[in-house]
């Protein structure tokens, strides 16, 4: 038994819009170090092992489609998963929602008469906030992936899909090892180092009591087998093998989206997974199971289906796309956006590119500052599309989301951006139009020129001049030295003339 | 010739002219050009780009090759007007984008898919470094044809960027919206600019190039940010 001791998780709940939020995380900067050395680490090992296989293009493409036809025969594999998982001694439960789903897990694990459950590393179960609602029914929850270990201990937020404590580095790991492991069970040795092999010793011992010790298991699934029943881990460490194998109750709680349709479908995705995520050719232990096999591992087997808003994605014919996600990271470790500031200034247990279109999704636009902020988190610089390893779109979807945003916002008092995109949109339906500006913006900027550049301004502009010059406008605009020289005929001085000249920088 | 270039940046349009009409180009500006509206798109007001999308088509309609010198611009005429025009419900503009996307040109890509030309006969004796930019690479697929016809410029010495394929951080409104993030990835750019040790960066697009410039000169870095078409347009008479 837990002996009552657990550990209070920490939720996402008042974390600032992503610009706030952002411009604290690029002040700390030895968070700016680990993520740097982190995500280039990864990236380039994910170059390297994708590079090397001669079909990768095609195999991106195969993902993309068969992930999309899952999307579109979404109900028809749901009920063929469900008879496959039925026939092989699975229970099958459907949860609409975070809460149902919770309520399904506490359930099965107040029936067993347990205060613990140990727990594979999970997006889903992070998505519906699984662990405080346990704490809430006085049930501990013991992660027992390496990150998720460091990030519950820590009493901090997962801030990357892959490698939740990415923004932590050894020594801050040896400090919360030392201080936090013997409150909830077997504690660091005195003299721990922070050698990683030391570290991961600790955490060895320190689970091992709780693997032995766990009647139930909670998991997620990286696939679903929909014509066998058959559900897939993915993981490096093992931990996830101990929790799939040792515990009498296994329940897993998967996005109906991680169904794919046959056995054979998981020859692609087994090579698209681990190359992009840890940028390995094959990942350490990959599990599968098909409901009970009498006499060996868990004898009771549970997957709770959930929905929570997926299927509302799949109606949104641009958005639906990135129900295609394995969670592999590869477009947050190519981020330059999530690369400075982490995964915290996300607001969401998915972080990143991904997590800047899925979250406003899952969750809606419109209804709060903090998550319509993230769709416009992004320089749209499609880093993130060229790595993905199911070909989403990512830069495509959070274009259309900044329309679902600003949709959502029309018909009240316009805003400042709004009145200026009215105004340019009037100005720029007409070539005459914008000639006035420019000849008005030539003018009326003069006064603040200096050396052909225009140095600090007041808000909204100190945005821009902050840190960097703004070019002062020139003399001439081009359409007006068009005019002027016949398109340079007349004009031996500027349109031969050296260039650089006609503007000041 | 893009809205930025025309109301900031003259220069580079004065040089895409003379260039263009060294490589026998019968060059013409049609003034009831404006915008191509990606600014509208990608901040999520779709319906305000409506008007600016009709009147690009209505303004390029019939040439046989549009050229504009900003990838990104170009990138959005082929990618986002089709989208902003089936937005409109107006089946008119829907052909006039779907006859006349084909037809813009990037105008490295004009130079030597269309003209065939790589040495365009320039001078220009500087050490050069070059920032690829995003949707050149990524959006467009420009390749290496902005290198190549740089590494032909008679006089040039061209030296490699360090990350050169990560994004500025300008991001059009991101560079306001986000101000922070977007001055954290610019000055990592600008620090790989003077670790290359260049006198001159020169990119595709002057968006890119006001960002990274803005921040070269506010850290007197002394090095100069010039547009791709303006080192081709250069000869030993005016380099």
């Amino acid at each position: 038994m837990s002996d009552g001791r657990m550990i209070e998780t920490k939720t996402f709940l008042g974390i600032p819009p992503f610009p706030v939020a952002a411009k604290e995380a690029l002040a700390d900067s030895q968070l700016r170090g680990n993520m740097h050395h982190a995500t280039h680490t990864i990236r380039t090992k994910r170059a390297r092992v994708t590079a090397e296989l001669p079909d990768w293009e095609q195999l991106r493409v195969a993902g993309a489609d068969i992930k999309d036809d899952v999307t579109a025969n979404m109900g028809r594999y749901l009920v063929q998963l469900e008879e496959s998982l039925t026939k092989a001694g699975a229970n099958v439960h459907w949860a609409r929602d975070a809460a149902e789903a919770n309520q399904i897990v506490i359930g099965i694990a107040r029936r067993h008469k347990v205060d613990e459950v140990v727990k594979v590393k999970s997006m889903a179960t992070g998505e519906i906030e699984l662990n405080v609602a346990m704490e809430k029914a006085g049930i501990a929850v013991w992660e027992t992936d390496l990150a998720e270990l460091i990030v519950q201990l820590g009493h901090d937020l997962p801030s990357h899909i892959l490698v939740p404590a990415i923004h932590r580095n050894r020594s801050e790991v040896r400090e919360i090892f030392m201080r936090e492991m013997g409150k909830v069970g077997m504690p660091a040795a005195a003299d721990l180092s922070d050698e990683p092999a030391e570290l991961a010793g600790a955490a060895r011992r320190h689970l091992r009591e709780k693997f032995l010790r766990a009647k139930v298991a909670v998991s997620g699934a990286n696939f679903m087998v929909a014509d066998t029943g058959t559900l897939v881990v993915v993981e490096s460490e093992g931990n996830g093998r101990m929790c799939l194998t040792l515990p009498e109750v296994l329940i897993s709680v998967v996005g109906i989206e991680k169904i794919v349709p046959t056995w054979k479908d998981l020859e692609v995705f087994l090579q698209l997974l681990p190359r992009s995520a840890t940028g390995e050719r094959m990942n350490p232990y990959t599990s599968t199971w098909t409901g009970v096999t009498p006499g060996d591992g868990p004898q009771e087997v549970h997957v709770i289906l959930l929905d929570n808003n997926r299927t509302k994605v799949l109606a949104d014919e641009v958005g639906r796309q990135a129900l295609r996600c394995i969670r592999c990271s590869a477009c947050l470790n190519v981020c330059p956006v999530y690369e400075r500031v982490g995964g915290h200034a996300y607001g969401s247990i998915y972080p990143g590119p991904i997590g800047a279109i899925l979250t406003p999704m899952l969750k809606g636009v419109g209804v709060s500052k903090q998550i319509d902020s993230l769709p416009f988190a992004s320089s749209l610089c499609g880093a993130c599309y060229e790595v993905c390893p199911v070909r989403i779109n990512i830069p495509e979807v959070l274009v259309h989301l900044r329309e679902l945003v600003v949709g959502s916002h029309r018909g009240g008092v316009p805003g400042t951006l709004m009145t200026t995109m009215k105004g340019a949109s009037w100005l720029l339906g007409g070539g005459w139009r914008l000639g006035l500006l420019q000849k008005a913006a030539g003018l009326s900027t003069r006064v603040l020129w200096k050396n052909g550049v225009i140095g600090r301004m007041p808000p909204p502009m100190s945005r821009w001049t902050d840190a960097r010059d703004c070019p002062a406008p020139p003399t001439e605009s081009f359409r007006a030295w068009w005019k002027r020289t016949d398109g340079g005929r007349n004009d031996a001085g500027s349109a031969g003339g050296t260039a650089g000249k006609g503007d000041q920088r | 010739m893009t809205c930025l270039n025309d109301t900031m940046f003259p220069s580079t349009g004065q040089a895409t002219v003379r260039l263009l009409n060294r490589l026998g180009v019968d060059v013409e500006f049609p003034t009831a050009q404006t915008c191509c509206g990606q600014m509208h798109v990608n901040s999520g007001y779709v319906p305000e780009a409506i008007p600016v999308v009709r009147a690009f088509v209505d303004a390029f309609a019939g040439y046989d090759a549009v050229v504009a010198p900003s990838g990104s611009c170009v990138a959005s005429a082929r990618e986002q007007h089709k989208i902003v025009a089936a937005r409109s419900g107006d089946r008119g503009l829907v052909r006039a984008v779907d006859e006349l996307s084909p037809h813009v040109y990037e105008l490295s890509e004009f130079i030597v898919d269309k003209l065939g030309v790589v040495d365009v006969g320039a001078y220009f004796p500087h050490r050069v470094t070059m920032h690829p930019t995003c949707h050149s690479t990524r959006l467009l697929g420009v390749g290496d044809r902005p290198e190549r016809l740089l590494k032909a410029v008679r006089g040039i010495t061209m030296v490699d960027l360090p990350a050169a394929e990560e994004c500025c951080g300008f991001g059009g409104t991101f560079s306001l919206k986000n101000p922070d993030v977007s001055v954290a990835m610019g000055a990592d750019k600008a620090r790989h600019v003077r670790e290359s040790g260049a006198e001159v960066l020169v990119a595709g697009d002057n968006s890119c190039l006001m960002h990274i410039g803005g921040l070269l000169t506010r850290q007197q870095a002394g090095i100069r940010v010039m547009h791709l078409a303006e080192i081709l347009a250069s000869t030993e008479e005016v380099a």
